[in-house]
């Protein structure tokens, strides 16, 4: 784990008071978030453990704003976007300025090479072609995994299609970075260089990160790990 | 960044062969199309290829190509001393059908007195006749050249002139006789009951007979004010040049054009439905891809724009070449094929717009795709 160097204080960048989201009703009901309450500051890597059903990607999409939950309040970067509804319109807007994703199977889009793959999420906010591809290959040479710049994702590794992944994640500077199972498809080594880079990511851009696990061999790499059961969490 | 053109450039060979099978039955349309204006215009040709002003046939009758006419061969001699008539000339019209080599050809032919009204208006290749007798005329499509022998009844011919486009509304070639040729043709081929008359001694009626007689008029006179003046002689009818192309254009052409837009319609229904259904699976094997949009910010027009993009792409690039195609090879098409531009300007709207409605289909897909499914393992 890269050690943190001393920084000014940190800012909450996700907090949810009471957060609350189940799915079907009578017998059939499953709890899937139980009053969940929870705060993460900026530059802080937190890892959700738990076993499958444990609500641990309920709480990703609620936090990344694609499930809305039943009941609650939560403040995203300072703008209280949840409470008992949605208070914000354009939810994909929020999504795209604040937020950036990195799936457990990277998802890159099958038909745009790495660098417009990074550069995309600049176009949807607006940027300038020159710009947004000038960005794109400044982060995928951070990563590093520039001299795949031009390659289309089928003819990637695992590890660099995740690189690339969160290069994309990265583009448009995010304050909070989800990440559902950002190693699973690695070895230790290279789940490790991954751990790595998104402790130095949180560092450089002020930014919290939650990453979503199974993964053992990561876990001493995790500021805070909080375990789901049943909805509810512990830490 | 344009998404819809990167993902067709990333699957090009699925796109191209997809463009290339809309473009048959783009294609169909469009030759549909160009078949009725080929229809009409060769309805018109051998009208507008005689260049009269007046059509006088027998009275009651609608003219020689609509009913059967027959009136005596002077009755152009009658029409020619009229004050305004320029010049006047006597024609005769039938359907006949032999074998020339290995080929069966259905002919219109066309009795006329050269130097008078009725005649081919241009020549591509030989001469006019200059003969009395045994020459004729052809158009291009009967695959006869100028020097060739065609055999008529028990008569053989020598081409001498080539036309190009003379055909008849059923695409029939037409071929030009001297007058005096054509009537003993008719006689040559006349209908059993005549020629059983004949065999018992009946007298012959007289063969002086034509199908109609053209008048063109002097300039400034109005060619309606000599046709009500032919027909007040009660024994004839006399139609004008605009009122044969009505003719023509309203009656004749009308049941084939109905017949032509319903194949039109039913061909561009079928279209749009194939179009709705390719761009439908397209968006499915997309779910994924447009969900990772989602997630990432991507508002719903970019993925309806996604979606519309390439239903026009596909349905736009499949009509162009279907009417490429149909442009290259309508030369060996056995009916006329005329394509003019307004028609294949139409029929472009007509794609763009069944495009449009084609991809509500997978517009609806996409826009209820769930962003939570780019999480989904």
């Amino acid at each position: 784990m890269i050690a943190m160097p001393d920084q000014p204080s940190r800012k909450p960048l996700v907090e949810l008071r009471n957060l609350s989201k189940h799915f079907g009703e009578g017998q059939a009901r499953v709890d899937a978030l139980r009053d969940v309450t929870l705060t993460i500051c900026s530059r802080e890597v937190v890892g959700l453990l738990g076993p499958s059903g444990s609500g641990k990607s309920t709480l990703l999409n609620a936090i990344g704003c694609i499930l809305e939950p039943d009941q609650g309040w939560m403040r995203l970067d300072g703008e209280v976007v949840y409470e008992n509804r949605w208070l914000r319109g354009n939810l994909r807007r929020l999504r795209l300025e604040k937020i950036g994703f990195i799936f457990q199977t990277h998802n890159l889009l099958p038909f745009l090479n790495c660098t417009d793959n990074v550069a995309v999420v600049l176009h949807l906010a607006g940027w300038k072609k020159s710009a947004a591809i000038a960005r794109a290959h400044e982060l995928l040479a951070d990563l590093p995994v520039d001299h795949r710049k031009v390659a289309m994702p089928g003819q990637l590794s695992g590890g660099e299609a995740q690189r690339v992944a969160i290069a994309r994640a990265l583009a448009n500077r995010p304050r909070i970075i989800l990440a559902d199972e950002p190693t699973a498809a690695l070895d230790s080594v290279r789940a490790g260089i991954v751990m790595d880079l998104l402790h130095k990511l949180a560092v450089e851009q002020d930014a919290a990160i939650i990453a979503v696990t199974h993964d053992e061999k990561i876990l001493g790499r995790l500021d805070r790990i909080y375990r789901m059961v049943d909805g509810a969490l512990s830490s | 960044m344009n998404l819809a053109f990167r993902d067709i450039r990333h699957k090009l060979g699925r796109f191209v062969l997809t463009s290339l099978g809309l473009s048959m039955l783009l294609g169909v349309v469009v030759t549909m199309a160009g078949i009725y204006r080929g229809q009409t215009a060769d309805a018109l040709a051998l009208l507008q290829a005689t260049r009269a002003d007046v059509w006088i046939v027998e009275a009651g009758s609608h003219g020689p190509f609509a009913e059967a006419s027959r009136i005596p061969g002077d009755t152009r001699e009658i029409v020619a001393r009229m004050d305004g008539v320029s010049e006047a000339g006597s024609l005769t019209l039938q359907t006949v059908q032999l074998v020339q080599g290995d080929r069966r050809l259905r002919l219109q032919i066309i009795g006329y007195e050269p130097g008078r009204p009725g005649g081919p208006a241009t020549l591509i290749a030989g001469r006019e006749i200059t003969s009395n007798r045994y020459e004729i005329i052809v158009d291009r499509q009967t695959g006869l050249l100028p020097g060739e022998a065609l055999k008529l009844g028990r008569r053989t011919f020598t081409v001498v002139g080539l036309t190009s486009g003379i055909v008849t509304l059923s695409g029939d070639s037409v071929v030009y006789l001297t007058l005096a040729d054509a009537q003993q043709v008719q006689f040559d081929l006349a209908p059993p009951a005549a020629r059983r008359e004949q065999a018992r001694g009946a007298a012959r009626g007289s063969t002086d007979l034509v199908n109609a007689v053209v008048a063109r008029v002097s300039a400034n006179i109005p060619a309606s004010l000599i046709a009500a003046e032919i027909s007040r002689w009660k024994h004839l009818s006399a139609l004008t040049a605009a009122e044969q192309e009505t003719l023509l254009t309203r009656t004749v052409i009308e049941r084939a054009s109905r017949q032509i837009g319903l194949f039109m319609t039913v061909l561009t229904l079928v279209s749009a439905v194939i179009i709705a259904l390719i761009v439908y699976t397209l968006t499915l094997d997309k779910t994924r891809d447009i969900a990772t949009l989602k997630m990432i910010g991507a508002p719903d027009r970019t993925i309806i724009g996604l979606i519309v993009q390439q239903a026009l792409l596909m349905g736009v690039s499949g009509f162009i070449i279907g009417t490429a195609f149909v442009y290259a090879f309508r030369g060996v098409f056995p009916r006329r094929i005329e394509m003019l531009p307004a028609d294949i300007a139409g029929l472009f709207v007509v794609v763009v717009l069944v495009c449009l409605a084609a991809s509500a289909l997978g517009v609806r897909v996409a826009v209820k795709v769930d962003p939570a499914r780019a999480l989904a393992g």
